[in-house]
């Protein structure tokens, strides 16, 4: 037959191994896994690669690394899966399988000008992190920047010392808020929704950038839009299930849109309705 | 590229398929087995299911003898081209550990291409669909390496099937394009003929071979007439105005909930619909753990695991895995691919098991929500 | 306690108010509080006869049990409003409040203003329709906590 439309010869599906340059833990159920990236290789900040445990299985796996260092690759992974849980017994020398980057970005162009309102929500904080670390390279480009932040408990805090240090700059506002804390705990305990309402950022003119569960992601998304910032400037990372991470699978759609590769960052604009209907 | 019809009786047919597995192919058509109508391969008329019709009703499917010597006197079974380009059960890639404590990977070899015969024009338009899905953008190794050497005989519908909708759908009753030679076959008392027509480079080649001689007016004139007929006599239709955007508004219509009270999430419609694409992979290893693939088996938007993300399943429901196949086929696909993924085979009413009918739940959902937006 | 004016209206709860329920709970505000790191501002049991306009700092609320560290529920800062429960019988606090960190807040007579609120119905509604708004934010937050979205679910 004629006409067959036309394709990128390159195999999507094939992966490629990767040295392993370091792993190392970040709280009792996560760890770091850094990878020397193939030749060539970049990313934008909210970028997903796929990680490839030889014979064990494959894990979507965003990128937490420095966009402005793609050579140096690097992942947060909580270990809670098979492939995940393997993942973490890797060491410097070892290798992995890797195919990426996919998926579209935060948006780091549109948002220069604004005020940048990043909201994580425990593991969340993970994506978001290349996208600040873009935003902190190139500071003079951004207004007020903003991390918000909640996580379960203070032993659940990632990248605690980059934390401190973000905390310590004139030229940004870190809040964090923790579920459930003891007496030793001397900041925030709440659910970070709450942050939204005293954190400094002129409403009509930011940009928010939100990752966590996706309960989180409604509330969130609800609250920034109380507080005046426009749901089209509203941007929340989606979670589905994701296997080809190209569209050929199937299995992370999400409405009209396939989360691999449509996503996995929507407006609220685009996906507030969606975010309402039960399993959809 | 001549267009020209030509004439061809079963002896030519039979001299077709010689020329066409000459030209380096592996022959596919229809043939009987366990009771249906598949793909299988083919080696001449012989194979084919000749004098057999069948019955489809919601629910239900049965052969039939016919009282002549048709050789394409049926419409779809439960197999498309799906099985042969989508192929299920295949590696992807597979690998095996290096000395150097890494890996490698390669692609599996391509097997022979495929030329279809008998192809329906509902199928031909589906893989068309698929087309879009596997090979716009990227390259799916899978069933570019499959699609790329097809060669297909499509027959056009002369009786359209028990649960037919094509002409709803703008793929049949005859074939439009995407074929290499398009069949009609003509059978009464007297006589027994099929007009077939070249629809690219390959398959005028392929004519030439057989020295059949040109159609007349009045054979055209005659399949012509038959096709027309055929529309006409469709039983099954489905409004495609507006039907996007109705369904997209009935989200939370209870219509969902009433269709989950019969249906059993059992897969069958998207196992036996030639668009749906739906997979997933399995990774496996030799138990030394140095060789390893990864495989490709179909999966089914009505599987719970299918929508598994950590920490559970985002459709527990059935309500909500039918509304994801049917809101995926005539709504949202349309915004993926730019336009809907069904062909109107009619095979997910034929082979639900509880006769679920796509064109009677699409219209009633269609129906409330335009009653909505009236109130 | 300052003898600086006050001006209560910067503050979230306050904005909303009309001019008069602004003016009579300045009339009920006692003065500017500061507060350093480790300060019991009340305990559970005790009498409760004041409310306080968290202006900046962090204040925790918390909850106590025998033979265990306290636990706590949730922290207060800048906007927020610490204790209702003079507004209630038996006007006894609920559970502790703690300093973390050093905080200003303004003090209201909760006495005196629940008495106004009392005789002036209007301004009566107009509170305790920003206090039920409160309670509501307070209540969908804390089951937001109660869902316990970044567990290991598995």
């Amino acid at each position: 037959m004629q006409t067959i439309p036309e394709s990128t010869q390159i195999d999507p599906m094939a992966p490629v191994p990767c040295k392993v340059t370091a792993q190392w833990d970040v709280t009792e159920d996560t760890f770091g896994l850094r990878l020397a990236a193939p030749a060539g290789y970049s990313f934008q900040p909210g970028q997903f690669n796929m990680l490839y445990q030889f014979g064990v299985g494959e894990v979507a796996i965003s990128i937490s690394g420095d966009p402005a260092y793609p050579e140096s690759l690097v992942h947060t992974i909580r270990g809670v899966g098979a492939v995940t849980k393997s993942l973490r017994n890797l060491r410097a020398g070892d290798v992995v399988g890797m195919r990426g980057p996919f998926g579209n970005s935060w948006p780091v162009e549109q948002a220069v000008g604004h005020d940048v309102v990043l909201v994580a929500g425990g593991i969340g904080l993970a994506p978001l992190r290349p996208a600040l670390l873009h935003v902190l390279n190139n500071r003079n480009d951004y207004g007020r920047v903003v991390l918000l932040y909640g996580t379960r408990t203070p032993r659940d805090i990632l990248f605690q010392q980059e934390l401190q240090e973000w905390r310590g700059r004139f030229d940004m506002d870190v809040l964090v808020a923790v579920d459930a804390a003891g007496r030793d705990w001397h900041g925030s305990v709440g659910v970070v929704t709450k942050l939204i309402g005293r954190a400094p950022f002129d409403p009509h003119n930011a940009v928010a950038m939100v990752c966590g569960p996706e309960i989180m992601m409604r509330f969130t998304g609800r609250e920034l839009v109380t507080r005046g910032i426009q749901p089209s400037m509203v941007y929340l990372s989606m979670e589905r299930n994701m296997k080809c991470a190209v569209g050929f699978c199937g299995h992370c759609q999400f409405g009209s849109a396939f989360v691999c590769k449509n996503g996995p960052v929507f407006t609220y604009d685009d996906i507030g309705d969606l975010l309402d209907i039960r399993e959809v | 590229m001549t267009t020209a019809p030509v004439i061809l009786d079963r002896a030519a047919i039979d001299a077709m398929i010689g020329v066409i597995e000459g030209r380096g192919h592996r022959v596919v058509g229809p043939v009987v087995r366990s009771g249906a109508v598949v793909l299988g391969d083919l080696s001449s008329t012989a194979d084919l299911p000749v004098g057999i019709s069948d019955e489809q009703t919601p629910g239900r499917y049965r052969l039939t003898a016919r009282d002549d010597e048709a050789l394409f006197g049926y419409v779809v079974g439960p197999s498309s081209a799906k099985p042969f380009l989508h192929a299920t059960g295949v590696p992807v890639w597979q690998g095996e550990r290096t000395a150097d404590g890494s890996f490698a990977t390669r692609k599996p070899e391509a097997p022979t291409p495929v030329a279809f015969i008998g192809i329906r024009p509902c199928d031909l338009a589906a893989i068309g669909i698929q087309d879009k899905v596997f090979l716009n953008g990227y390259r799916d190794g899978v069933y570019g390496d499959r699609r790329e050497g097809v060669f297909s005989v499509v027959v056009n519908c002369v009786e359209p099937g028990g649960t037919c909708f094509c002409t709803s759908m703008g793929t049949g009753p005859r074939a439009s394009k995407g074929y290499d030679i398009a069949v009609t076959e003509v059978i009464d008392d007297e006589e027994h003929w099929f007009l077939a027509e070249p629809g690219s480079d390959a398959g005028q080649e392929v004519l030439a071979q057989l020295g059949a001689a040109p159609a007349s007016d009045d054979e055209r004139v005659r399949v012509e007439n038959l096709l027309v007929d055929a529309a006409d006599r469709m039983g099954r239709g489905l409004d495609t105005e507006g039907l996007p955007e109705a369904i997209k508004a009935s989200m939370e219509s209870p219509r969902w909930d009433e269709i989950a009270k019969r249906c059993m999430a059992c897969a069958n419609c998207t196992l036996v619909c030639p668009t749906c694409f739906c997979a997933t992979v399995e990774d496996e290893t030799d138990l030394a753990g140095l060789e390893a693939q990864r495989v490709r088996r179909w999966d089914s938007c009505f599987n719970e695991e299918f929508s598994y993300i950590h920490g559970g399943s985002l459709r527990p429901s059935t309500y909500a895995r039918y509304r994801q196949w049917l809101t995926h086929k005539l709504s949202t696909w349309v915004d993926q691919f730019g336009e809907m993924g069904c062909v109107g085979c009619g095979r997910c009413i034929t082979w639900c098991p509880v006769g679920i009918d796509i064109t009677v739940e699409a219209a009633a959902l269609a129906a409330a929500a335009k009653e909505a937006t009236h109130v | 306690m300052s003898e600086t004016p006050i001006d209560l209206r910067s503050h979230p709860f306050v904005i909303d108010l009309s001019e008069s329920a602004q003016e009579r709970l300045s009339e009920c505000a006692v003065g500017t509080v500061h507060w350093e790191p480790g300060t019991k501002i009340f305990r559970e049991g005790g009498v409760s006869e004041n409310c306080y306009l968290i202006m900046c700092g962090i204040v925790a609320v918390e909850a106590h049990s025998p033979g265990r560290d306290a636990k706590v529920l949730q922290t207060l800062g800048q906007g927020d409003v610490l204790g209702w429960s003079w507004l209630f019988p038996p006007y006894r606090w609920t559970f502790d409040a703690h300093v973390r960190a050093e905080t200003e807040a303004v003090q209201l007579d909760g006495v005196k203003l629940r008495e106004y609120m009392d005789t002036d119905r209007e301004l009566g509604y107009e509170v305790l329709f920003q206090f039920s708004r409160l309670v509501v934010r307070r209540l969908n937050a804390t089951r937001l906590q109660l869902l316990d979205l970044y567990a290991d679910h598995s």
